[in-house]
């Protein structure tokens, strides 16, 4: 048994939710710069500059990069052999976020009531947890603050076994023409194929935080990834959807296995953002 | 690379019946930032046949809702919300002499004809620059509903704010013009 304290769960996640929001990650910052080379849109390129300026700015000067600084998504890994002492796992978790959303000037964008109060909790809490217990006596971090400007544009869809590729084809590539302008292209884009409903969307989440392009270790999935992510550059939407050759930058999928009745997809939608951040207690 | 047209604020006809949709434009002056709560609060002083807390007329709103403001800066990150949760609301705005707004994202077929009826404008802002964007706001204060926090109505005065027109007095748009060209 290991004991792990609360309180450096709490310091970890604050850290990590301060880095997401500051630093964009270094092979996404260089995806950027290919895009620029291979875009052919005048507009596209102006579009491309910005955002790599922008994100220049963000990392100098310890500003956001975008002024929605997502719902706080935390995917935790806890090893079997730790054991948590001083205080309450969800509670440590929602506290760093309180904190790196509070002493870092990230703007607090969750309202308690969905649909009748609508009320700020003013913290930026309670942060999306998902909790998988692995062998080892570490705990793995990762966080995703999530716009919600991408997350809208999101889908899933319970396909026929007999839709096949050509089915996750049609539908991923439909849900990024729908989505239009509207997510801050180029987006990434997290597919999740098989499981179950819920599960095919967080697989799909995680999708997204992959090391960009990094292609599926399966080749038939890293031969889909390629194929969806060539049909949706041929769509024309371009950089802010203002024209252009680069609408994605990757399309990243994962599967599981699932029912003999079913092909759950999920298309979890990301800006060129693509906050995140990684860390090991 | 395009000119970079220069406009200020307020706008009103003469300013605007030349720019056109694809125009590279910075904006100097005061402009609003209202997004999703105030355009509800809005409406409801509207229903209410009540007086809004801000003077539409020749103004420009930016959707949006800011990041605090850093101890040493004039603005926190502020970049553009999606512009279609504030379609319902738009045509009565911009019927009460509302000019410009800045977005991203495409718009109802009510919103576009309305535009187009007021001789209207509709910028964009590039999504996810909201940090190059805040180096243009050089002063910011709260003006409706602080209670709203990021949602409250902000009047900033900026200086070169980076735009691009998207849908022109005429009713162009660039969302629709653009990605025809390298679709395959």
């Amino acid at each position: 048994m290991r004991e792990i304290k609360a309180n450096q769960l709490k310091n970890k996640v604050k850290e990590l939710f301060l880095k997401a929001n500051f630093y964009i990650n270094p092979d996404l910052m260089q995806r950027l710069k290919k895009a620029l080379e291979e875009e052919n849109s005048p507009i596209g390129k102006h579009v491309l500059r910005m955002i790599i300026e922008n994100n220049k700015i963000a990392s100098k000067e310890e500003m956001p990069i975008c002024q929605d600084t997502g719902l706080s998504v935390v995917f935790v890994e806890v090893g079997q052999e730790v054991h948590l002492v001083d205080g309450d796992f969800a509670e440590a978790i929602n506290q760093g976020v309180k904190e790196a959303y509070q002493e870092g000037y990230l703007r607090k964008s969750v309202v308690d009531d969905p649909v009748f109060e609508r009320k700020n909790t003013k913290t930026n809490t309670p942060a999306i947890i998902y909790t998988d217990i692995v062998p080892g006596d570490k705990i793995k971090l990762l966080v995703m603050p999530k716009g919600f400007g991408s997350e809208n544009m999101s889908t899933i869809a319970m396909l026929k076994p007999a839709d096949g590729a050509e089915g996750i084809i049609n539908f991923v590539v439909e849900t990024v023409k729908k989505a239009g302008p509207n997510p801050c292209p180029p987006t990434i884009i997290g597919v999740g194929i098989g499981g179950t409903i819920d599960k095919a969307m967080v697989i799909a989440k995680k999708a997204i935080v992959r090391k960009i392009n990094q292609p599926n270790k399966n080749q038939k999935y890293a031969d889909l990834e390629k194929e969806i992510l060539t049909k949706i550059n041929n769509l024309g939407i371009g950089p802010a959807g203002l024209g252009g050759n680069i609408t994605s930058l990757a399309v990243h999928i994962d599967y599981l296995p699932t029912h003999i009745a079913g092909l759950p997809v999920a298309v979890n939608v990301c800006c060129h953002a693509a906050r995140h951040a990684e860390g090991i207690i | 690379m395009k000119n970079i047209i220069k406009i200020s604020t307020p706008l009103d006809i003469k300013k605007i019946i030349n720019l056109k949709a694809g125009d590279f434009v910075n904006i100097t002056g005061n402009i609003y930032a209202a997004r999703d709560a105030a355009h509800k609060r809005f409406f409801e002083l509207i229903e209410k046949g009540e007086k809004l807390p801000i003077d539409l007329k020749g103004q420009i709103i930016f959707y949006a809702g800011p990041t605090p403001t850093k101890p040493g800066h004039s603005c926190g990150s502020v970049g553009p919300t999606t512009s279609y949760r504030m379609d319902p609301y738009t045509p009565e705005l911009l019927e009460r002499g509302l000019k410009g707004i800045i977005g991203k994202g495409l718009r109802s077929e009510e919103v576009m004809k309305s535009i187009k009826k007021n001789k209207a404008i509709y910028f964009a802002a590039i999504g996810g620059a909201a940090a190059l964007i805040a180096k243009s706001v050089k002063k910011s204060e709260v003006v409706a509903y602080e209670d709203l926090g990021a949602e409250a109505v902000f009047r900033f005065y900026v200086e070169d704010f980076p735009a691009i027109v998207i849908i022109d007095c005429e009713g162009n748009n660039l969302y629709e013009t653009e990605p025809p060209k390298y679709r395959k």
